[in-house]
């Protein structure tokens, strides 16, 4: 393994130097073909000679021990090969990038729906049914379930200067408290796994976010080497963070083939996904800002009460964003953890923005109109010069520019109020951040003739993983894409970040820039020339006046591997996604529904890659934002806990006829220098942060009436439309 | 039991558990994996595949029921070297991210677009008589195929784009 990068300045910006001109184009998604043929294989379609087919039994109370498994009770049901049961099995997945086994439970309930043991049969039908008719007893303990009456657990808050006198003393004073539900990541593909052994050496292919860490995670919980372990996930059918952390199905898989030895395949119904996948936590919010006259903020307060599971460490990073926004004299953030007997919470697509900004851009939208000030001016006018709490200057930031262009394209200047027949018409708008991260991550490129394989254990769970490290190698190698092969999601590749916190492309993208680097080094060499005067393009090398074909130059394999990780820019300078959110909205006024009729996205995310994939990502945020806002909410019963909205019925994620046609993205020009070598920054959460807030700001402007406890549904309009009379 | 079908105008004889539902026969039994399980409740239209030419959910359906019956899987419709005009829209428009959802969403566009050019309306449609290919309509006939990956404006650019390169 060759030494690790550290980020420690700015880099060059070499991409913007080469000349194959594919990086940042809107190239088609090379694995493209396969999916919409039917023939990309995500983990439940591989077929395996012999398999057996796992259901996991979940518990039906909320606390306590599992007493005993009467396994006579299925013992005649045809088909049923075993219950397993091993102090092995999980309670739930591992958290995002825990490297380590989830809790571990024995015969402990933690909470309704928690996977207990796992029936295993011939068919799929016979372990469904089984699994449901098992017979168990338990005994119980009472548990708190609401987060009124759970633990707090109050955390120290983050402050800068005085925040209370500064509040005290502002001219104009805002203090509003909002309630966002517990959300789900709900990706299409439920979980599934397919565990097979050979010898002391176990395959499992999974619907997994973050092979390097999963591969961990796997070898704990069995107690077995991170060499006897093997894990394959080329294809996932989304994640939205519910599969970074090994999953419970996945080591129930594991454990039931090793016992019977043959091929064991678990995958979740939908309500088991919705039971025991971790999800966003349900928050309480108080938002407090203090201005002067003229809209200047001089005190910003985001306090937050969200839940989890005792012990589970993760908890909804609510005020993030609000955190280095705008800045004030005085700046406090408090978080309270209140710890309850439900599904456990963690990261579900950019944990903190999404709900947090939903309550702080409608409070900053809420004191704009009591200052009698344009939204987007008081926004405007508060941009800090450097990070409020912490005094770092940021990397590079064009919230402004977002702020102006995004207000132009869409015609927020002429916004009035309009009638159409029942339906009230309004705009709104927010400003959007997601921090910017850079994750360790390694690659390998190989290079033989004009044709280049990258390798690297690295997903794509749709975010264009598979196009974009084409067009870097490509790129830097002067090759036309479709002569470079991207393979994925292997465990016995070279370690990536994974899929996550938007820094999949930043940090598994740098790592093969850096190996494709390391390979122009290699070629210059061959050619006689100073890696300076390297010009790569369409497969011939020139340089030192003489120009080779690639097919001539490399005729025996050239390989490099590289390794990034975050360094000290990532202290000197604060990076983070900016944008500007613009929504317009129709609003019922007798039956409270609302109706989004076109967006627009103005972001600045660094070098953008690939301008297709990048825009369906920020679209995907984007109508994230509109089901955050409109209808997204996990009902738990109140008396023990279970998860009532437990499928896509109940539980509404936006459909097609939610989402309007014109839901326009524009990305402005941008380098982060500080961010890492190729100038990136994150994507995949950027587009929700603050969308629904855009969403819901318009449906202020358009009824005159604010709603405060989200998502806003038609019973909640209707009731804020007839207090206001 | 067993069990007779035509796939993808090849006829298969399948002995199956009575409870097999027809989205797990195709993926299990005749390795048709492309039909994707996304909720096996009806609620996602993940597994749409054309039953005697008409959209279903073939995860409501039980394979017992349908002796004789023809059904038409993605598998159907073009392979990677020879895509449909739509699969083909939806690479250049980038009508999926993840991609789970996008053989139930080019199964349903498949028939849809068929429902309409045959004139059956729908609640949104303007005229009853004569409904048109309008994204309003696109957008009410496909809600029955979920995308979390939320590609749906592009979805139906890639749909739209598709219907005017086959007039
Ligand atoms: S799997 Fe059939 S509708 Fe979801
Ligand atoms: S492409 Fe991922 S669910 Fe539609």
């Amino acid at each position: 393994m060759k030494d690790t990068f550290t980020m420690d300045c700015p880099q060059p910006r070499l991409l913007d130097e080469t000349h194959q001109g594919v990086i940042g184009t809107g190239m088609d998604r090379p694995d493209g073909p396969q999916k919409v043929s039917g023939t990309a294989p995500y983990t439940a379609d591989n077929p395996t000679e012999g398999v057996a087919h796992g259901a996991l039994v979940r518990a039906t109370v909320t606390r306590g021990r599992v007493a005993g498994i009467d396994r006579a009770s299925i013992a005649n049901l045809p088909g049923v090969i075993d219950v397993i049961t091993d102090p092995r099995m999980t309670r739930n997945p591992a958290q995002g990038m825990a490297g380590e086994a989830p809790v571990q439970p024995g015969d402990a309930v933690h909470y309704h729906g928690q996977p207990i043991a796992l029936v295993v049969a011939e068919t799929f039908e016979a372990a469904r049914d089984a699994a449901q008719r098992l017979k168990v007893t338990y005994t119980t303990e009472n548990a708190a379930v609401t987060p009124e009456n759970g633990e707090h657990e109050v955390g120290e808050p983050d402050a800068a200067g005085d925040f209370q006198r500064a509040f005290d003393s502002a001219e104009v004073q805002l203090d509003r408290e909002y309630t966002t539900p517990s959300q789900v990541s709900a990706a299409m593909e439920p979980h599934a796994a397919i565990a097979e052994w050979k010898g002391n050496e176990v395959t499992l292919r999974a619907a997994q976010q973050m092979v390097r860490f999963n591969k961990a995670e796997l070898a704990d919980t069995l107690g077995i080497d991170e060499s006897q372990v093997r894990i394959l996930s080329p294809f996932v059918g989304g994640g939205f963070g519910s599969k970074l952390g090994l999953g419970p199905e996945a080591a129930a898989a594991c454990i039931a083939s090793q016992k019977l030895g043959r091929p064991v395949r678990v995958v979740m119904p939908r309500q088991t996904v919705f039971d025991c996948v971790l999800r966003r936590s349900e928050t309480k919010q108080r938002v407090r800002l203090g201005a002067t006259k003229d809209g200047r903020l001089t005190a910003i307060s985001h306090d937050d009460q969200v839940s989890n599971l005792d012990g589970e460490g993760f908890a909804e990073p609510t005020s993030q964003a609000s955190q280095f926004l705008y800045g004030a004299d005085g700046l406090s953030f408090t978080q309270t953890v209140a710890r309850i007997a439900a599904t456990p919470a963690g990261s579900v697509r950019a944990p903190g923005e999404a709900v947090g900004m939903l309550a702080f851009e409608s409070a900053v939208d809420e004191l704009a109109q009591e200052l009698g000030m344009d939204p987007l001016e008081l926004r405007l006018k508060n941009i800090p010069a450097t990070h409020p709490l912490d005094g770092r200057p940021y990397s590079v930031r064009r919230l402004a520019d977002c702020l102006t262009g995004g207000a132009e394209r869409f015609g927020w200047k002429d916004r009035a109020v309009k009638r159409e027949g029942d339906w009230l018409v309004g705009m709104g708008m927010a400003s959007a951040a997601r921090s910017n991260m850079l994750v360790k991550s390694a690659a390998r490129v190989r290079l033989t003739g004009d044709r280049a394989v990258v390798e690297t254990d690295m997903t794509d769970i749709g975010t264009g993983t598979y196009a974009i490290l084409a067009q870097i190698t490509a790129e830097m190698l002067g090759l036309p894409p479709a002569q470079v092969e991207v393979r994925l999601g292997d465990s016995d590749l070279p370690g990536a970040s994974g899929s996550g916190g938007s820094f999949g492309a930043n940090s598994a993208g740098s790592a093969t820039f850096l190996a494709a680097k390391d390979l122009r080094g290699q070629i210059a060499e061959r050619l006689g020339c100073a890696v300076d005067d390297l010009t790569l393009q369409d497969g011939r090398a020139r340089g030192a006046n003489r120009e080779v074909a690639l097919s001539e130059l490399v005729e025996a394999e050239l390989t490099a591997e590289a390794t990034i990780e975050a360094g000290e820019t990532a202290e000197t300078h604060f990076s983070s996604g900016f944008g500007a959110h613009f929504a317009e909205v129709a609003v019922n006024e007798w039956t409270g529904e609302v109706r989004v009729r076109r967006m627009l996205g103005v972001m600045a995310m660094g070098r953008i890659l690939n301008e297709k994939t990048a825009r369906s990502q920020a679209i995907g945020g984007m109508v994230w934002g509109i089901g955050g806002a409109l209808t997204e909410e996990m009902v738990n019963d109140s008396r023990d806990g279970h998860v009532v909205t437990r499928d896509l019925a109940n539980y509404h994620v936006a459909a097609h006829a939610d989402v309007p046609r014109d839901m326009q993205v524009v990305f402005l020009e941008e380098r982060d220098d500080w961010a890492n070598p190729i100038q990136t920054k994150g994507i995949g959460e950027l587009g929700i942060s603050g969308a629904g807030a855009a969403v819901l700001n318009a449906i202020a402007h358009a009824t005159g009436v604010r709603i405060y406890d989200f998502p806003a549904t038609p019973d909640k309009v209707i009731a804020a439309l007839e207090a206001k009379g | 039991m067993k069990t007779t079908l035509t796939v993808n105008g090849e006829a298969h004889e399948v002995t199956h558990d009575p409870r097999r539902s027809l989205l797990d026969t195709l993926r299990d039994d005749l390795r048709l994996t492309g039909t994707k399980k996304g909720c096996d409740h009806g609620q996602c239209g993940a597994c749409t595949v054309l039953l005697n030419g008409e959209r279903v959910n073939s995860c409501l359906c039980l394979t017992a029921m349908h002796d004789g019956d023809e059904v038409t899987t993605i598998e159907g419709i073009g392979s990677p070297e020879r895509l449909s005009a739509l699969q083909k829209a939806f690479v250049e428009k980038d009508g999926y991210q993840c991609g789970f959802c996008t053989p139930g969403q080019i199964m349903s566009a498949t028939a849809m677009l068929r429902e309409i050019s045959e004139g059956a309306p729908s609640y949104v449609s303007d005229d009853l008589e004569v409904p048109k290919l309008t994204d309003t309509e696109m957008a009410e006939r496909m809600s029955g195929n979920l995308c979390r990956c939320s590609a749906y404006p592009l979805i139906r650019e890639a749909i739209a784009m598709a219907s005017e390169v086959s007039q």
